[in-house]
């Protein structure tokens, strides 16, 4: 099998599929596991949640960002930099609200849902609702409270994908009692 | 061009998810072991659909082993398959000596009595692949020490 050429990137495509594979193999588990969407939403949810406690260190240890100052900078951090590292896109920032306290990640194409389609029976379901627990969990370990929830789903028609991240409030660190 | 963090985060919080949502008991273990066995199995036989598109057919079942322990193994885990042993009637045994999937659990017996729940997916990942390349096979894996785990694979003639 002469395939040296271009062993590199069919191996870096194939580990994406894999990923998106073993993506679609739990949720259809989780489907079968709880018999309603909502239920398998929030267990999704909170996966990524665990998921994204642990992602957040090894982002910090390979990135080498530094502290971001402002929500606008976490947003480019992690539309340019962790988007890119994970799932090898660059969703793009829009609809910063006046306050600058809530945005929108628009994903032209969703690697999670390659080869997925939403049967009928399924329609509240939000299939890679994994991601908004990375996110919450992910920035919950940097001191920032936030939401994050799809307001736009392309395996629901629409034309893109819309992760829409709110700002909750900066978390203290709780110091124990007699320090300052 | 997902890395290889996010898939072994995503494994693991499967491995957890399961089994939180199940009871103690010898029952509910055998039962998590299957469902995570069921979903590699899912995952393998997608996978080596995609990744046998172009390549040429392959002479014999110890070819399609072989492909399993290079370039099957090096896409997923990024190493191939250490040792690969077959008694030539239907039973190999693919050792790897560092699991990517166990490194960072332990690295010797700590932990030795949880490294099946780790190594289920895989197995069935494995069986998936060799079911969609015509083979029909039980697949099970045994660990003496992490992060070295061996496969045994059993051809079940039709």
């Amino acid at each position: 099998m002469s395939r040296q050429s271009n062993r590199g990137t069919e191996s870096k495509k194939m580990s994406s599929e894999l990923f998106t594979l073993t993506y679609g193999a739990l949720v259809t588990q989780l489907c079968k596991d709880y018999e309603n969407d909502e239920d398998v939403n929030k267990q999704l949810d909170k996966m990524g949640y665990n998921i994204g406690v642990r992602l957040i260190e090894d982002f910090l240890a390979r990135s080498n960002v530094g502290r971001c100052h402002d929500f606008r900078e976490t947003a480019d951090v992690i539309a340019k930099v962790a988007f890119k590292m994970y799932l090898g896109i660059t969703p793009s920032i829009t609809n910063w609200s006046p306050a600058g306290d809530e945005f929108s990640l628009i994903l032209e194409n969703n690697p999670l849902v390659d080869f997925v389609e939403l049967p009928d029976n399924h329609s509240s379901l939000i299939y890679s609702n994994l991601l908004c627990g990375v996110l919450r969990g992910a920035l919950e370990m940097v001191q920032m409270a936030v939401e994050a929830k799809f307001v736009q789903d392309t395996l629901k028609g629409d034309s893109v994908t819309e992760i829409r991240m709110r700002f909750i409030r900066r978390i203290e660190d709780n110091l124990p009692a007699g320090e300052e | 061009m997902a890395d290889e963090a996010v898939f072994l985060l995503l494994h693991n919080e499967m491995v957890s998810g399961v089994y939180k949502s199940a009871e103690q008991g010898e029952v509910e273990n055998g039962r998590c072991i299957t469902k995570l066995e069921n979903m590699g199995f899912r995952v393998g036989q997608g996978l080596i659909e995609r990744f046998t598109k172009d390549t040429a057919r392959f002479k014999d079942e110890l070819d399609i082993m072989k492909f399993v322990c290079k370039d099957f193994w090096t896409t997923v885990f990024k190493k191939q398959i250490d040792n690969l042993r077959t008694n030539h009637q239907g039973i190999y045994v693919l050792q790897d000596n560092k699991f990517r999937l166990l490194t960072q659990i332990s690295a010797g017996k700590q932990y030795l009595e949880h490294a099946s729940k780790y190594l289920a997916f895989t197995c069935g990942l494995i069986r998936g692949g060799l079911s969609n390349l015509g083979i029909k096979s039980i697949v099970t894996a045994e660990v003496s020490s992490m992060p070295a785990c061996k496969f045994q694979v059993m051809i079940q003639k039709l």
